[in-house]
């Protein structure tokens, strides 16, 4: 039942996609548009595969097939870009997380940080790009920098609004129960708080994918981002287009992917009933 | 009967605020023996569960103190278990955890608390319910796992506020009736807060009626009908007539007073 509702919602929303490509393959057929600016999708799907599948045949004396299977330069781009979010996100997650904890459970460190950081958070990360680079030199580092200083905000500021909301029932039944201290920060204000923090986590990875492509197109010479402003260089719209696909494509997954994981660490949340 | 188990002498309790102090509690006595099961009963705003937070330690009083089990009240512990109208479950915790999370504060082994949490979920009907979260459970549910929250701390003190006052009249009578058995099984000493003249007839060794602001105790009532009372005898009724009385004066005084409040803004 669920099953048989959940495909036709999914039939519906492809409806206005495939009218859409349609539309636009029947505009590159009829020679509306330059190809030049516009490809057809037909001519897009092609680049992307291409641009997936592997440059050189198979040599099984100096490679294994999975390697090579692996060595088209969409998949080594792709690669590029998400382990830099990943680390990125990890280190800027990562410090955010006990900063938001402390301020948000301690008055006192609250207001040694805030104003610093309300000074510092309306900057957009990308207005670091050229400090990163005077500072990390071009390659991984300062896109990772960049990452984190996306990643880190979002994770901070919902952290430290988590910690605050927590109902004072909890803490009175907590109290009333005999705990103190680290028992009721680590088994009653951090699980309370974890909504907040997902949320929070759901947003800078969403600007920690922003910002790496960014990053990639000034500061780094591999990866989604360089890849579509090198294809601009060449003037191959076609691949431009594949390269924002795949962007959007490995976007959705990573969407799938926490929405997976805030389902799981959430299942006690009464707004998920399912 | 045995000596006072708990004593609160010349309690009084003053709230500050910006425009005036309210007198929430004042010069309150009250001596509850080992084993009694006692009903502070009168209308909001009487201070009855100020009082209850005060013995529970979340909100000491300003003046006066109180000793429970031999000590004085200084903060709230588990030696004082709360069941609150909310339930306060924690809603990230299964039933099970929920019952033995006082345990596992206490520093008690796993495998005894899991043997402590079986003996309470049978105890409170809640077997098919051990590995399930709060959100899933009727609020009736819920109040069995907050009951037996409590008792597995083994406290002899239970302190109850409004634990009923969300359920529906079948579940409450349901869950009064679970409360009184285990009542007389393991005989704790109990502070109940109700508005229920019934359930508090129902319930109650003895009633402790208190005034609107301040809070003082206005009457205070043995009640030695035996158990289960029946809420339709002549008995039950008398004592509903004159509990009501007494309840309804210091509602009028309430209402009063909130017109009072009203024409003054």
């Amino acid at each position: 039942m669920a099953g048989a509702s959940s495909w036709r919602q999914a039939g519906v929303g492809l409806v206005v996609p495939a009218v859409l490509i349609a539309l636009w393959q029947a505009s590159a057929m009829l020679g509306w548009v330059n190809p030049q600016v516009l490809p057809s999708p037909v001519a897009v799907v092609a680049k992307w595969v291409e641009y997936l599948l592997p440059l050189m045949p198979h040599d099984p004396a100096t490679q294994s097939w999975l390697a090579w299977a692996f060595s088209g330069e969409l998949i080594i781009d792709s690669i590029g870009s998400l382990y830099r979010v990943v680390v990125g996100f990890l280190i800027g997650a990562g410090l955010a997380l006990p900063l938001g904890l402390a301020m948000g459970a301690s008055q006192r460190v609250y207001d040694w940080f805030n104003v610093l950081i309300q000074m510092v958070r309306p900057i957009p990360p990308i207005a670091y790009i050229p400090l990163s680079m005077l500072w990390f030199g071009l390659g991984n580092p300062p896109a990772i920098f960049l990452i984190v200083l996306g990643a880190f905000f979002p994770v901070l500021m919902n952290t430290i609004a988590g910690v605050r909301q927590v109902d004072g029932i909890y803490l009175r039944a907590a109290r009333n129960l005999g705990a103190s201290g680290s028992t009721m920060f680590l088994r009653v204000i951090l699980p309370a708080a974890v909504p907040y923090i997902l949320s929070g986590v759901r947003i800078g990875i969403g600007t920690a994918f922003i910002v790496v492509i960014v990053a990639e197109m000034v500061a780094v010479n591999n990866g989604l981002g360089f890849r579509i402003l090198e294809a601009r260089e060449y003037f191959w719209s076609d691949k431009i287009i594949a390269g924002m696909i795949s962007i959007g494509l490995i976007g959705l997954a990573i969407d799938v992917g926490m929405n997976k994981l805030n389902n799981h660490l959430l299942r006690w949340h009464r707004g998920l009933e399912n | 009967m045995s000596a006072a188990h708990i004593v609160i002498s010349n309690v009084g309790k003053v709230f500050k605020t910006a425009e005036r102090d309210v007198v929430a509690l004042q010069d309150i006595n009250l001596e509850i023996p080992q084993g009694q099961f006692v009903c502070l009963l009168g209308p909001s705003g009487c201070g009855k569960s100020t009082l209850l937070n005060a013995v529970a330690g979340f909100a000491p009083p300003t003046s006066g103190n109180i000793v429970a089990d031999g000590q004085v009240v200084t903060a709230p512990g588990p030696e004082r278990g709360m069941v609150f109208q909310e339930y306060a479950l924690f809603p990230w915790m299964t039933v099970a955890d929920n019952i033995g999370f006082g345990l596992e504060i206490k520093g008690m082994a796993k495998p005894e608390i899991a043997a402590v949490v079986d003996k309470l979920l049978k105890m409170l009907s809640l077997q098919d319910f051990r590995n399930r979260f709060p959100k899933d459970l009727s609020g009736g549910m819920r109040q069995r796992v907050a009951i037996a929250r409590v008792l597995a701390l083994d406290s002899p003190i239970m302190l109850m506020d409004e634990p009923f006052g969300a359920l529906d009249a079948l579940t409450r009578r349901n869950l009064q009736d679970e409360l009184l058995r285990i009542w007389a099984e393991l005989k704790k000493t109990i502070i109940f807060v109700t508005h229920s003249i019934e359930e508090a007839i129902y319930l109650a060794d003895r009633i402790v009626v208190m005034t609107y602001r301040p809070g003082t105790v206005k009457r205070d009532i043995i009640v030695d009908l035996p158990r289960l009372r029946d809420p339709a005898s002549a008995e039950f009724n008398a004592l509903k007539r004159e509990l009501g009385q007494l309840v309804m004066e210091e509602q009028q005084r309430h209402h009063n007073d909130e017109l009072r409040m009203a024409a003054v803004d």
